[in-house]
């Protein structure tokens, strides 16, 4: 069985766990097996039917009302209970924060090892192997797994969400003991940043500017621009966030965040090594540069040579029309 | 306050990474490799509580000899004592092999602390396993991926980062912290702290003294290929006027690219 955590943030499931779970329904079909999915927390009956169309025979419901807020200890303790009893083969995570924050703490609990990030899954001779960037992508390395049960964490939009079927699973409830000595560290509140409603690591599309950019109230520009782009989010350099335009939440690059949405669109951004580890994983990539040297052509799909202020007021214009259309 | 603080050495981030296919591992010759940026944010904090309430500030690094010039520049910065932990086996991207090891030096030699600092990930590796590892394996509580930590006799609360959004944790002491960018801006070495740095032994352990079995340690993911990103093939550049160039450039996207 591949059993897959299904996350819960403000009351809704994320998609990057339904993303994690369609791929270990593709990889249970290739060996034969069934995909299950967990979900950890409290009052979350309802939601599990939703997770139910995404591939998973059953969907357990683990709950117990010191769980309403995320610790990992306590979530890990919640999830090592289940794995005692079910027993899977495999364990999947999306490499979410939760994910990685969780992931490795029940992999400890397990005694067993753990992939993390990963962007693609291989069944060979029978067995679960992962390919998992390294240096940022730089390099990749495909891992093969010596302890049971195999772990890996799954990086969010990448792997491709399967058409929600009939709802044919059950939902099985377990309520579990916890002593309350093992909630360790939780959550006391979240603190959300205003406007910030997507995630760079989550948007469809990343609308990101650089240096090029001038000036912290030129984001607005890209603000404008993510509001006529369906499920999108303004990335930026690190220079740009070291100016203090933008926050570090934003920041692509190999000390930032890596990203890999349909689209990524680069304003003024040079294309430094560490900018280009953190994005060359998009699908497509769109940079507008007044200098037609700089290295983000390099990997652009299509590059426009030119001043982004005077593109970008045409680029609203054109976005406008289409959707009008 | 007594705070442990592990750090990695790791090739700085300008570094174009090579592979030896015949190995399957990273060429490390001309590569230029630095103190792991989320370990100086890490040090850093460290030295700060230090300096506001007491204590000490131990550095430890699990590696080969080269590792000792990090840990010479956290000794430089202020550190009050490092240790290497002797380690030539070829890195194995397994985190719990490293949390393992790391737990029995704390077990064995540095049992009095009141804090666990890390980095939130080592840059390379991009793990980020082992600083919940060792807190699973010490019944700690962890805070990862942290940039606003305020402690108070044995309580703290923290800032950790989400998608979008930042969660507040509370906890109690002992705990292992991971470090964030943005949690502190870490000083430069200072030359008198070089010359003190330069003064200072750095003991170097080995895995006999932690009585430490290979065995136990074996790593349990195997690395069966290693292999460079498939080339980006770079795509059409056009340079024209602003209205012209913007039209194309949605219809490129409408059209060939479909992504809007
Ligand atoms: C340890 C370390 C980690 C790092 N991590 C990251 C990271 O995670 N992410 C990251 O991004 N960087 C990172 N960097 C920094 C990186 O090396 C570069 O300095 C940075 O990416 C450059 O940002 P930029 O492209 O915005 O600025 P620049 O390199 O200054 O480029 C600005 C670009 O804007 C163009 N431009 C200017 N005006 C206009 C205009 N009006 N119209 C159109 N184009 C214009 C210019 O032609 C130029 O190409 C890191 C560096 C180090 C040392
Ligand atoms: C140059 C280089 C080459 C590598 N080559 C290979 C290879 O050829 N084959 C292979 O299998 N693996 C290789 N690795 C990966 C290596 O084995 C990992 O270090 C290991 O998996 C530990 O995980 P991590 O560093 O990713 O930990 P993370 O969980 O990402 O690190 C988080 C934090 O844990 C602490 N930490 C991690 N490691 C240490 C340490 N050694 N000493 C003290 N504190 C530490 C630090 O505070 C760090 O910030 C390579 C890594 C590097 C940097």
């Amino acid at each position: 069985m591949i059993l897959v955590f299904v996350e819960v943030r403000d009351g809704k499931v994320k998609k990057s766990s339904l993303e994690a779970l369609s791929e270990g329904k593709r990889r249970a079909d290739d060996l034969k097996q069934e995909a299950n999915a967990v979900l950890v927390g409290h009052n979350l009956e309802s939601l599990a039917t939703e997770v139910l169309p995404y591939g998973a025979s059953k969907v357990y419901v683990v709950e117990n009302s010191l769980l309403s807020n995320y610790s990992a200890a306590g979530f890990a303790q919640a999830l090592f209970s289940l794995v005692g009893e079910i027993k899977p083969e495999v364990i999947l995570f999306s490499a979410s924060s939760m994910g990685k924050d969780l992931a490795p703490r029940l992999a400890a609990k397990l005694g067993v090892s753990l992939a993390s990030d990963c962007t693609r899954t291989i069944v060979k001779d029978g067995k679960l192997e992962v390919l998992r960037p390294i240096f940022a992508g730089k390099a990749f390395v495909t891992l093969s797994f010596k302890s049971s049960p195999i772990m890996a964490t799954l990086r969010p939009n990448v792997f491709p969400l399967i058409d929600p079927g009939e709802k044919k699973g059950e939902v099985v409830k377990k309520e579990v003991v916890i002593p309350e000595d093992k909630i360790k560290a939780p959550v006391l509140e979240i603190l959300r940043e205003e406007g910030a409603e997507i995630d760079v690591t989550e948007a469809e599309i990343v609308v990101s500017g650089g240096r090029g950019m001038k000036g912290p109230e030129n984001f607005d520009l890209l603000r404008d621009l993510t509001s006529l782009l369906p499920h999108s989010a303004v990335g930026a350099s690190r220079s740009a966030v070291d100016a203090g335009w933008i926050d570090h939440q934003h920041q692509v690059g190999q000390t930032g965040k890596t990203v890999s949405p349909n689209l990524y669109v680069a304003f003024g951004i040079s294309g430094a090594i560490q900018h280009l580890a953190g994005m060359s994983s998009s699908k497509f990539i769109v940079a507008v540069n007044k200098d037609p040297e700089a290295s983000i052509f390099k990997v652009a799909d299509f590059g426009v040579v030119g001043d982004l202020f005077q593109v970008i007021p045409h680029l609203k214009e054109e976005l406008k029309k289409l959707a009008s259309e | 306050m007594n705070i442990v603080v592990f750090v990695k050495r790791i090739p700085d981030t300008e570094s174009k990474i090579r592979i030896n296919h015949e190995t399957g591992t990273i060429i490390e010759e001309g590569l230029n490799f630095v103190l792991n940026p989320y370990d100086e944010f890490a040090v850093e904090e460290a030295l700060r509580l230090r300096e506001a309430g007491g204590g000490k500030v131990t550095v430890l690094s699990v590696g080969g000899e080269e590792s000792l010039v990090i840990l010479k520049k956290c000794l430089a910065m202020g550190a009050d004592e490092a240790f290497l932990l002797k380690d030539n086996t070829p890195e194995t991207y397994d985190g719990l092999r490293m949390a393992k090891i790391i737990v029995r030096a704390l077990e064995k030699k540095f049992s009095d602390y009141n804090l666990l600092f890390f980095g939130k990930q080592s840059v390379g590796a991009d793990n980020a396993q082992v600083p919940s590892m060792v807190a699973e394996f010490l019944g700690l509580p962890q805070v990862n991926v942290v940039t606003k930590l305020e402690i108070e006799g044995t309580k703290g609360t923290a800032h950790r980062e989400i998608e979008g959004a930042l969660e507040k944790v509370s906890f109690s002491l002992p705990a292992v912290i991971s470090a964030q960018k943005g949690l502190n801006e870490p000083r430069y070495e200072t030359l008198k702290g070089i010359m003190m740095a330069k003064k200072k032994e750095i003991p170097m352990l080995t895995f006999e003294d932690l009585e430490l079995n290979e065995e136990d340690i074996a790593p349990l993911l195997e690395v069966t290929k290693m292999e460079s990103p498939p080339p980006r093939q770079a795509g059409k550049v056009i340079q024209e006027e602003p209205e012209a160039a913007a039209k194309k450039m949605v219809e490129y996207l409408h059209n060939e690219a479909k992504v809007i």
